[in-house]
């Protein structure tokens, strides 16, 4: 069997806000479980490499609009996501693979089309502070996670289209920000969030559940006390645990 | 002076005083602030008639201020904010009760920049570095360097790193620039251009942005193996403080300092005996185990950091808080190259001990977590061993407090 191929896309451009940690992270649970595993970080300047599983991480306006032009003429998150990989967006890189979203003066940009969502520059206060996200049991058609946690920075509004299910709902924060207490979107295997942290360290279960989409295996547990220490004490400031 | 300045000047004086002698402070914002309240003007009427240096940048600006500041003692007394308090309210309490003839040497935060240059008005201003740290209060690094052109366009003369893309563009605004190759380990903010969103590359020579003109400034002012390189020719730099990123910081010093008519090698002497910068890269004692406190706030400072503390094989208590001044969120420490430390005795502690010790994890360090920083330094240094403690600005704080 080939290795399992973690890409974490564009660390030069969408690398700001620590989102680099998610691949990281994806790579070290496949390696516990003693699958091989590659982790690779393309940067700006080259081809997008193939591989089972992406992650796009949060930068800044004038980056993401570079970041979206170079990954669109690239074309290869395109024709991995029709193939069926593994996409995890984080903050601009979750507005970037949606429709259109907003540059600072808040001129909008054609994203790459993978998530029906659509962001606008927010009229309010930047969204910013810690998240907490209920995400629906599968009976419920959701992922059927425990409450997520992570940190939350961002101007931008995302109204989710009929071709996504919201990742879940806010219980505390801000998250897709369009007053229907939305957070994230999911469609298939593409994953999209607001939330840093990173996303995947303070939260165990989502990374596990992407890295079995990945690999289509079932995957031991792990010992997690400390990560799930970590979230129980994030959620239990938001009172939430 | 006008009335109104100099009951305010006396009022920071005041406070100031009764800070120390209460204990509950080091004097220096309470003051300031009061000051600033009892007069909006204050900071403008202290510093005219003055000869005003600024020092600025997301890392190395108390050092290099501290440097400078040596440096330019050897020609008469330097008010300075030494203690890093680098807002309007440190700078009052810096500047209070000296002459307008004596000269300022002020380190200032990033996003006060331009309100402290028009409000002083100065000879030269320094700009070392622009990276990301604590993005939940503070700006994105591109509008910063944005705010900074418009600040420096009325300085003197514009002491700047051309290895900083974010630096050179930000600099170009100014009349009269000294580029200084003050080196930059970390690039991971500056690969899209400021100016044109084009995408920048770096090689050996240098950096350009490969959609417009924008392309390193060629530096007056280097450093070689041993000696730093001046326009005059190479000078000896002998540093107390230790890493490369100091002998950038001393580089720069020295550039400003020559700009400011100041002989480079009589203020590369000056540096050479400089050893405490507010507290950072002491030798301490804490709870009766010997160590070295440094501090190191955002991936840059870390990066830089971690080959100095990896130079060893001492203990390493790392301490994150994550306080207003730290920044709200320590998703960053994903961005820091922790792996070095694999194989060392290390102890996670601060507010946040439980996010560093799952990023710890994740870069394969085995450690032990310590909630009670003090309590952290002991399980450190159970083996009698000298401990090294790299902390973020509260958490260094505080350990420094808890070794006085």
């Amino acid at each position: 069997m080939s290795p399992l191929r973690i890409c974490t896309v564009y660390p030069d451009l969408l690398g700001t806000y620590g989102d680099s940690g998610n691949g990281e992270v994806l790579a070290a649970r496949a390696r516990w479980r003693d699958l091989d595993v590659e982790l690779v970080a393309a940067r700006s300047s080259e081809r997008l490499p193939e591989a089972d599983l992406y992650a796009i991480g949060g930068g800044e306006d004038g980056p993401q609009v570079l970041a979206a032009e170079r990954l669109a003429a690239d074309g290869g998150l395109v024709e991995a996501a029709k193939r069926g990989a593994v996409i995890l967006a984080v903050c601009a890189g979750f507005q970037v693979i949606g429709n259109r979203f907003p540059d600072a003066q808040g001129q909008l940009h054609q994203g790459l089309g993978l998530l029906d969502i659509e962001t606008a520059k927010g009229t309010g206060p930047r969204a910013v502070g810690e998240v907490a996200v209920a995400v629906p049991t599968e009976s419920d058609g959701g992922l059927g996670l425990p409450m997520l946690s992570g940190f939350e920075n961002h101007g931008g509004v995302t109204t989710l289209g009929p071709g996504v299910e919201p990742l879940g709902r806010v219980a505390a924060g801000v998250g897709n920000g369009a007053g229907d207490g939305s957070e994230g979107a999911v469609r298939g295997h593409v994953l999209g969030t607001y939330l840093h942290g990173p996303v995947l360290a303070r939260n165990a279960a989502l990374a596990d559940l992407l890295l079995a989409w990945a690999t289509g295996i079932e995957l031991e547990p792990l010992d997690d006390a400390g990560s799930e220490d970590l979230r129980r004490e994030r959620l239990g400031r938001l009172s939430l645990s | 002076m006008r009335l109104r300045a100099s009951v305010a000047s006396l009022a920071v004086q005041g406070v100031n005083r009764a800070s120390r002698l209460t204990g509950k402070g080091s004097g220096t914002v309470a003051g300031g602030r009061v000051g600033l309240k009892l007069d909006p003007k204050l900071l403008e009427d202290l510093a005219r008639g003055r000869s005003t240096v600024l020092v600025s940048g997301t890392n190395g600006k108390t050092t290099t201020t501290a440097l400078l500041t040596a440096a330019l003692a050897t020609a008469g007394p330097i008010a300075t904010n030494a203690t890093g308090s680098n807002m309007p309210p440190g700078h009052v309490a810096a500047l209070v009760g000296t002459k307008a003839s004596v000269g300022a040497c002020l380190e200032v935060d990033e996003a006060w920049l331009p309100a402290t240059a028009a409000a002083t008005r100065p000879r030269a201003v320094v700009l070392l570095n622009l990276s990301r740290d604590q993005l939940d209060r503070s700006s994105e690094v591109r509008m910063l360097a944005e705010r900074w052109r418009g600040a420096v366009a009325s300085a003197g003369v514009v002491i700047a790193n051309c290895d900083d893309p974010m630096v050179a563009w930000a600099a170009s605004t100014a009349e009269r620039v000294v580029w200084v190759a003050g080196g930059l380990e970390w690039k991971d903010d500056a690969g899209a251009c400021p100016s044109c969103r084009g995408a920048i590359t770096f090689d050996e020579l240098g950096w350009r942005c490969g959609s417009c003109d924008l392309t390193r400034p060629t530096p007056t002012w280097w450093l070689d193996d041993r000696d730093a390189v001046c326009p005059s020719g190479p000078v000896s730099l002998t540093l107390e403080l230790p890493g490369r990123f100091n002998r950038s910081n001393a580089l720069v010093a020295l550039a400003a300092a020559d700009a400011l008519g100041i002989d480079p090698d009589v203020a590369a002497h000056a540096m050479s005996m400089v050893h405490d910068v507010a507290g950072r890269f002491n030798e301490v004692v804490i709870a009766s185990t010997p160590c070295r406190l440094m501090l190191a706030k955002n991936p840059a400072g870390w990066s830089a950091l971690l080959d100095v503390v990896t130079e060893g094989t001492a203990p390493v208590v790392v301490a994150i808080n994550s306080r207003t001044a730290d920044g709200a969120d320590p998703s960053w420490l994903f961005d820091v190259d922790f792996s070095k430390l694999q194989g060392r005795r290390v102890v996670a502690t601060g507010d946040r001990w439980r996010d560093l010790s799952v990023r710890l994890r994740y870069a394969g360090v085995v450690h032990d977590a310590e909630a009670d920083s003090t309590r952290a330094v002991e399980v450190a240094g159970t083996d009698g061993d000298m401990v090294e403690i790299v902390g973020n600005y509260t958490a260094f704080r505080d350990l420094l407090e808890a070794s006085a």
